[in-house]
């Protein structure tokens, strides 16, 4: 790489030719207070203007996000005029922003307050006139508060990243369209123009209300308040004040990451603690989805066996993340015969817990409510399915992310790096295998099934399968060719629906070589959820710089080691499922399992009429 | 959401595939369908997406930020007063007074007839004839409040 020489306060540099000086700087040890630019570039429109610096032959200030270094480039920062644009920049920001900081769940996490803090901005330096704004908290899954919003691009940026259309690999074609579903995402966008711009899914509609399939990666980027998750705590609460028999279940996703929120290094799993935690939180019951995973592979496996066998319909694909299922719903209708029929692991154990658990303890199903701890947005929409109800009694009751996890257990007081390592609750259905830690994990459903494949064909285990990259498709998709008694089972990953629509749409068009997908919502799997913490260097600030590049890798390191921890590392060596379909089930895929495990799917309309659906209103 | 008829769909596949080979497609795309049928649905937008691999929030934004655009159908007759500086001055702000007063409408509203869209423009160039009407194209110079009724009048006479 050639490198420029270049100056900040006159002190010389080497640095890294067609950088912007934000990164040069930081190679240098400067942080530049910044807020729109984002992850190495992935956002960076100079649209805040926080970011200004003095440089040399540059008419004003430049904005140090999108300015390249060049040979003998001289950086202020901290000149008195560059330090004054920047507190500026910030107050205006601020003058449109509602400042109602105390009763921000992001209070603490929040950037604008953060560079405020840095640049030293007063909050009402300038009283003018405000945008109007709008609240749209008619989704389960997020809430959109644009009285917050700043307008950085950020998460129109990471939107379009993850699941954008970029190279147009279909054509419109009436058989696909289905009314009015041809879209890639790419949900958010600007709307309007000048004082009036807003963010916004087209036409200012709710997320429940375009082809938004509620991933939360928005939320995940966000640097205000503007985009959240919406918060379920209130309905745990009212469930554990009329003394119904609370149960928890957190996702195996969930131990890789809670401890960010409370000082942990990154990948640090804390399983324990947080089984503790929950206990002390008032759940009757702390369960593992984990025991829900292995029962997903036990079906899963038996549907793909199945279907290998009895020339069902393959490519089999996976069928455990939400925001892919109301994408496919949406987008890929013709391919809905494609998923497996299995809910998703948590729905499966939420249905498990209302009917076997509830008769073992002589509850009435009304009166149990199942709480998940999952690393998702989406997992709250999909609790409300109707598909996903047994005798219209919800699988699930409510659905928290990893952060509100965190919120209430700061909220109780409990100092969490105290709190003892506690197993969880095992009658029943405690016991879980290493199949089910990787779920977490891009490629970890498949590779977890498959063990479980590979031994009813041949009745050997099998411990690791490794996945190559698929040429070009860097951090896509990535594909496994495994050997069963002869045959040759080609499987494949793809996780961002970016990524995998070029699988889909092989399958489409009838050229896929494979027998069995797995498709996750969010870019590197669960691991990276729309309801993670939040990972931002200035609060992390023991951890390596490049704090984008590592913690995904991190999170799924601690997954991967639990896994091999365990003795147990095949869903269907787990001695509890197995008894559960000795004492319960019968069979994977007996009518029981169908009527408990198994759902159904449906096309669902892009943008549905407007005109049925309460509209996005003016907040005040 | 109203289905869109085949034909119309036939048409904007045509407008779409006239600019495949454009780079940057999208600004002449819409400006072709907003000639056309003088208006950008959302369904119509939908199928320049999958066409163009342009997301529908990138579309709609692009529609809602400029105001040729519009997402509502026109009327027959678009009358654009202009409201820059020269015409300001000149007394524009009665002109489209008054042309509100005759249609009963809003700029920016179409009259129920169909027949007529009133838009306030942003300057269009002809200060020497100020205030200038711009009617489907056609410009009118120095308008005076006392024109208006006229000039509406020939417009319902054509229809």
């Amino acid at each position: 790489m050639a490198k420029v020489n270049i100056k900040i306060e006159g002190i010389p540099y080497r640095v890294e030719a067609g950088k912007t000086i934000l990164e040069a700087a930081k190679s240098c040890g400067y942080e530049i207070p910044s807020l729109c630019a984002f992850n190495h570039g992935e956002c960076n429109q100079g649209s805040c203007r926080v970011c200004l610096v003095e440089a040399t032959g540059a008419r004003g200030l430049v904005a140090s996000c999108v300015y390249p270094v060049s040979e003998g480039l001289e950086i202020r920062i901290s000149s008195p005029k560059a330090v004054l644009a920047r507190k500026r920049s910030v107050e205006l920001l601020l003058s449109n922003h509602n400042r109602n900081c105390q009763q921000c769940e992001k209070n603490g996490k929040c950037e604008l307050l953060h560079v405020a803090n840095v640049t030293g901005a007063e909050g009402n330096k300038y009283i003018g006139e405000h945008s109007e704004h709008y609240l749209d908290n008619l989704s389960s899954g997020l809430v959109r508060d644009t009285s917050k919003c700043i307008l950085c691009g950020r998460c129109i940026a990471r939107c379009s990243n993850a699941h954008g259309t970029g190279k147009v690999t279909t054509k419109y074609d009436p058989k696909y369209l289905r009314g009015s579903n041809a879209h890639g995402l790419g949900i958010l966008g600007y709307e309007n123009r000048g004082f009036k711009t807003f963010v916004s899914p087209a036409e200012n509609r709710s997320f429940s209300e375009s082809p938004c399939i509620q991933c939360g990666q928005c939320v995940n980027v966000c640097p205000t308040g503007a985009l959240m998750e919406h918060s379920e705590i209130p309905k745990v609460d009212a469930a554990i004040a009329a003394g119904k028999h609370v149960v928890v279940q957190a996702a195996p996703a969930v131990r890789a990451a809670l401890g960010e929120e409370f000082g942990y290094p990154i990948g640090t799993p804390v399983t324990g603690k947080m089984i503790a935690a929950l206990r002390r939180l008032g759940f009757e019951k702390v369960y593992d989805v984990n025991f829900g995973a292995d029962l997903t592979i036990m079906e899963e496996a038996t549907e793909l066996l199945g279907r290998l066998t009895n020339g069902g319909i393959l490519p089999m694909i996976t069928s455990c993340s939400p925001g892919w299922v109301s994408y496919a719903e949406s987008d890929y209708v013709d391919l809905l015969p494609n998923l497996s029929t299995c809910k998703s692991p948590h729905q499966m154990q939420g249905a498990i817990i209302k009917s076997y658990w509830a008769e073992q303890h002589g509850y009435d199903p009304k009166d149990v409510f199942v709480v998940s701890v999952m690393p998702c947005t989406a997992k709250k929409q999909e609790k409300e399915r109707k598909q996903l109800r047994v005798n219209g009694i919800p699988d699930v009751d409510a659905v928290i992310t990893t952060r509100e996890l965190a919120r209430m257990i700061r909220r109780s007081g409990l100092m969490f790096d105290r709190l003892p390592d506690e197993d969880w609750d095992e009658d029943i259905m405690g016991d879980y295998s290493g199949a089910g830690v990787i779920f977490g994990v891009t490629g970890g459903v498949m590779e977890a099934a498959l063990r479980t494949v590979y031994y009813k064909v041949t009745g050997e285990d099998c411990d690791r399968i490794e996945f190559t990259e698929v040429r070009g498709h860097k951090d896509g998709i990535r594909e496994a060719v495994i050997n069963i008694d002869g045959k040759d089972i080609r499987v494949a990953c793809a996780s961002g629906m970016r990524s995998a629509r070029v699988l889909l749409d092989e399958i489409r068009d009838g050229v896929s070589k494979y027998h069995f997908i797995e498709i996750m919502g969010c870019p590197g799997g669960c691991i990276n959820g729309g309801g993670q913490p939040y990972v931002r260097s200035w609060f992390l600030p023991n951890e390596e710089d490049d704090i984008y590049d590592i913690y995904r890798r991190k999170r799924a390191q601690a997954l991967y080691t639990e896994d091999e921890r365990q003795t147990v590392r095949q869903s269907h060596n787990n001695p509890q499922i197995i008894e559960l379909y000795e004492q319960y089930l019968g069979e994977p895929n007996s009518h029981k399992a169908h009527e408990l495990l198994h759902t159904s799917y449906a096309p669902r309309e892009g943008f549905p009429d407007k005109s049925k659906y309460p509209v996005v209103v003016l907040g005040i | 959401m109203a289905k869109l008829q085949e034909h119309a769909v036939v048409q904007i596949l045509k407008i779409c595939d006239r600019y495949q080979d454009e780079k940057t497609p999208l600004m002449m795309i819409l400006s072709d369908i907003q000639n056309e049928y003088g208006y950008i649905p959302l369904e119509v937008q939908e199928i320049v997406s999958q066409q163009t691999g342009i997301s529908v929030a990138e579309i709609y934004g692009v529609v809602t930020f400029y105001s040729f655009f519009s997402m509502t159908p026109k009327g027959k007759n678009v009358i654009g007063v202009c409201m820059g500086t020269a015409c300001y001055v000149k007394g524009a702000q009665q002109v489209i007074d008054r042309f509100q007063e005759v249609l009963k409408i809003q700029p920016g509203q179409t009259t129920p007839d169909g027949l007529f869209t009133l838009d306030a423009l942003r300057c269009i160039g002809t200060c020497g004839i100020a205030p200038a009407v711009s009617i489907n194209g056609k410009v009118y110079p120095k308008v005076s409040v006392s024109d208006v009724p006229d000039i509406v009048e020939a417009y319902r006479k054509e229809a």
